[in-house]
């Protein structure tokens, strides 16, 4: 479990949220484990993991709903790790979005106002001014029942919004929407917390919805943090083979490092005639295991053997091909026992005109910098 | 499959049993019963059904008009009590572990497996003077007598020389403690009905906003459970206004209700015109009642 991005938050300055040692059990089931974890002012941070890896539990410990088993959370500098929820300076729009049924859409934005004893004509402006930053002005007189999901999501939005609070935590918001409208509130989300400048935490399992709205994503497996890093470190410099495979798709080859010096490493990988060179600052312990990981569009595909010098090169059969509009992937078998290589390539020519189809040879190439070699 | 609506035989087959019934045995004497309350008496049992409104004037005589109110204070404080006491519990349920959860329920319904009669002599074992409550008092006061002698103050008997027994049978509290006693099941299971359904993310999001517990409860869990606060309500206000058997076993002189003048005048007055006019008057009340629960309902927004 370590934190190897840690890379300055967006405004520097101290941080908004630190949290250490946190750990939450329920009986002798472990939900949450021994994270470490900061959060910068003004950051958009993305909570990233697989379905029951404790993203919402350590959401709410952070909102005070759900109180930790050991560890500290410190917001804005105080510990705040048994502060009940209604104290603390940070409000959360929730996985059900939760807006009152029993109350109007102004009546719902204006609740936390009314019950911080802000005067009436005052919360009529804020909570107006709350529903038009989420464009549902005019409808502060509607029921919550007359609204579709996607601007329920925004009244809810809206309602923690209002009370200014230091963090917003949002818990997959975008998960009831179909494809076309989560697209489009991606881009207001990340618009609306650039307009207000409030720290957002988000919750997603949807890999491509952090990657597009994050500063900073924390990728999470069964209760531990496994790495943090902004969306591109993240991408191209995964620290884990969990993390190479649930963000983006990845071709994972397992060799056995036999020299690793001078920035270089080379890899004897099973099934392979040729070792493999990859160039990478880590360098990995000569004669462990090692498993060098490539994204499928940074894989040439070719008929013939590449001509420049020092690619990589293995050749295979293309066994499938995958249509996907503006690409195609290619599933290439380079030898009877390794998975398929994955390439994916630009559909630049009509796909009658396709240069490879199936049962193929062909010749798959890589730089040696266009990947990573993982430990673990 | 065959459309149910265009089995017509087997729609009256199934139909007509509980026609029949509800004809025959609610009907019918209801009618009866009716057209008594514009009877005279002729003699000691006969009686002859003249149209007259006489019974119905006797009935809004102050001294049972009295009566009348009387039963509607009680059964109202006993609804009143009835929702403070039972909404606790509903809530006690609804946040008890699943595998608590039946067995509350299952508490809670409990007293309905014993007569009624039965748990209205167990009220008065435990209520007389000579009672479990005085008992379980006495006792607390023994102990406490003892402690402040140990503490050199038994002197001064702070608590009274002797242990004076409380008279908690036969007046209007010992009423009011039996009807809340019985009709507590139909308060508590429709409010848990509707907490059941309650979406705890509601309650968070309230605290969440800066409500306190109580605040949340008071705006979030109270407006939505109303539907079930209302039925529960209905359920134990109705019933309570036409109890007799509490009143009569449980109250002193002055706590009958209108079901026990009702029942004095079936029975020992031999009256039967003047008790039907009773008894529909107290219907009418009931109707009344609902009628305005409706419109409650439609004020409040459907709920
Ligand atoms: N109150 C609870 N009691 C027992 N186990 C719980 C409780 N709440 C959560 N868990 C368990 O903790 C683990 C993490 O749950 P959590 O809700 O945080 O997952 P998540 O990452 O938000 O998943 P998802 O993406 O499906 O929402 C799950 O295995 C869940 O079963
Ligand atoms: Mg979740």
């Amino acid at each position: 479990m370590s934190s190897s991005g840690t890379a300055p938050a967006a405004n520097s300055g101290s941080p908004i949220i630190e949290v250490s040692g946190l750990c939450k059990r329920f009986g002798s089931f472990s939900a949450v484990e021994n994270i470490d974890l900061t959060i910068g002012r003004g950051e958009f941070f993305a909570l990233l993991g697989p379905s029951g890896c404790g993203k919402t539990t350590l959401l709410r410990m952070l909102a005070g709903l759900e109180l930790p088993s050991d560890g500290t959370i410190r917001i804005d500098g105080q510990d705040m790790s048994f502060v009940p929820a209604n104290k603390r300076p940070i409000n959360m729009v929730f996985q059900s979005y939760a807006v009152f049924p029993h109350m109007s859409v102004l009546d719902n934005v204006g609740y936390g106002l009314r019950i911080d004893g802000v005067p009436g004509d005052e919360i009529r402006r804020r909570a107006e001014e709350a529903l038009e930053l989420v464009k549902l002005g005019g409808f502060g007189a509607r029921r919550p029942d007359q609204l579709s999901g996607g601007q329920r999501q925004r009244v809810a939005l809206a309602r923690a919004l209002v009370k200014r609070p230091k963090v917003l935590l949002l818990d997959e918001p975008l998960s009831a929407l179909d494809a076309k409208l989560r697209e489009a509130m991606r881009l207001e989300l990340v618009n609306l917390q650039e307009t207000v400048g409030i720290t957002f935490v988000i919750v997603t399992h949807d890999q491509s919805e952090a990657l597009s709205m994050a500063t900073r994503i924390a990728v999470m497996n069964q209760g531990t943090v496994q790495q943090i890093a902004p969306p591109a470190e993240l991408y191209e410099f995964p620290a884990s083979r969990f993390v190479a495979d649930f963000i983006g798709s990845v071709n994972l080859l397992e060799g056995r490092v036999e020299a690793a010096s001078g920035g270089r490493i080379r890899l004897a990988c099973p099934g392979i005639a040729t070792p493999i060179e990859m160039e990478q600052d880590r360098l990995p312990a000569v004669g462990s295991t090692g498993w060098v990981a490539l994204r499928p569009e940074k894989i040439d595909i070719t008929k013939e053997p590449p001509v420049e010098a020092g690619m990589n090169t293995v050749s295979g059969k293309v066994e499938e091909i995958t249509y996907l509009g503006e690409t195609s992937v290619y599933h290439v078998r380079i030898a009877p026992d390794l998975p398929l290589m994955k390439v994916s390539s630009a559909n630049l020519d009509r796909v009658t005109r396709r240069a490879f189809t199936w049962e193929d040879p062909v010749h798959l190439s890589w730089t040696s910098s266009c990947g990573v070699v993982l430990d673990r | 499959m065959e459309d149910w609506r265009r089995g017509r035989s087997a729609f009256w087959l199934i139909g007509l049993g509980p026609t029949v019934w509800l004809v025959l045995f609610f009907l019918l004497p209801l009618t009866i019963v009716w057209l008594y309350s514009f009877a005279e008496l002729r003699g000691v049992v006969d009686m002859e059904v003249t149209g007259t409104l006489s019974n119905y004037a006797r009935a809004l005589d102050p001294l049972y008009l009295e009566v009348f109110g009387k039963s509607l204070v009680f059964a109202g404080i006993t609804t009143g009590v009835s929702l403070v006491v039972g909404f606790p519990v509903a809530l006690a349920i609804v946040f008890a572990t699943p595998r608590w959860r039946p067995v509350l329920l299952l508490l809670v319904i409990l007293p309905f497996w014993t007569n009624l009669l039965i748990r209205t002599y167990a009220l008065i074992a435990v209520l007389r003077v000579r009672g479990f409550a005085n008992f379980t008092l006495e006792w607390f006061w023994e102990q406490s007598t003892t402690l402040l002698s140990l503490l050199g103050l038994g002197s001064y008997q702070l608590l009274g020389e002797r242990f004076e027994p409380l008279e908690l049978l036969y007046n209007n509290t010992a009423v009011i403690i039996g009807l809340v006693y019985v009709h507590l099941p139909f308060m508590v299971l429709p409010l848990y009905a509707a907490l059941e359904k309650l979406d705890r993310s509601l309650i968070e999001a309230a605290l969440d906003l800066g409500a306190s517990q109580w605040r949340a409860f008071l705006t979030v869990v109270v407006p939505l459970s109303m539907p079930g606060i209302i039925s529960g309500a209905i359920l134990v206000f109705i019933p309570a206004l036409g109890s007799f058997l509490t009143p009569d076993l449980l109250g002193g002189t002055d706590s009958q209700m209108i079901a026990n003048v009702i029942e004095r005048q079936f029975k020992s007055a031999n009256d039967w015109p003047f008790g039907a006019a009773l008894s529909f008057l107290l219907m009418y009340l009931t109707f009344a009642a609902l009628a305005l629960r409706a419109v409650f309902a439609r004020n409040a927004g459907g709920l």
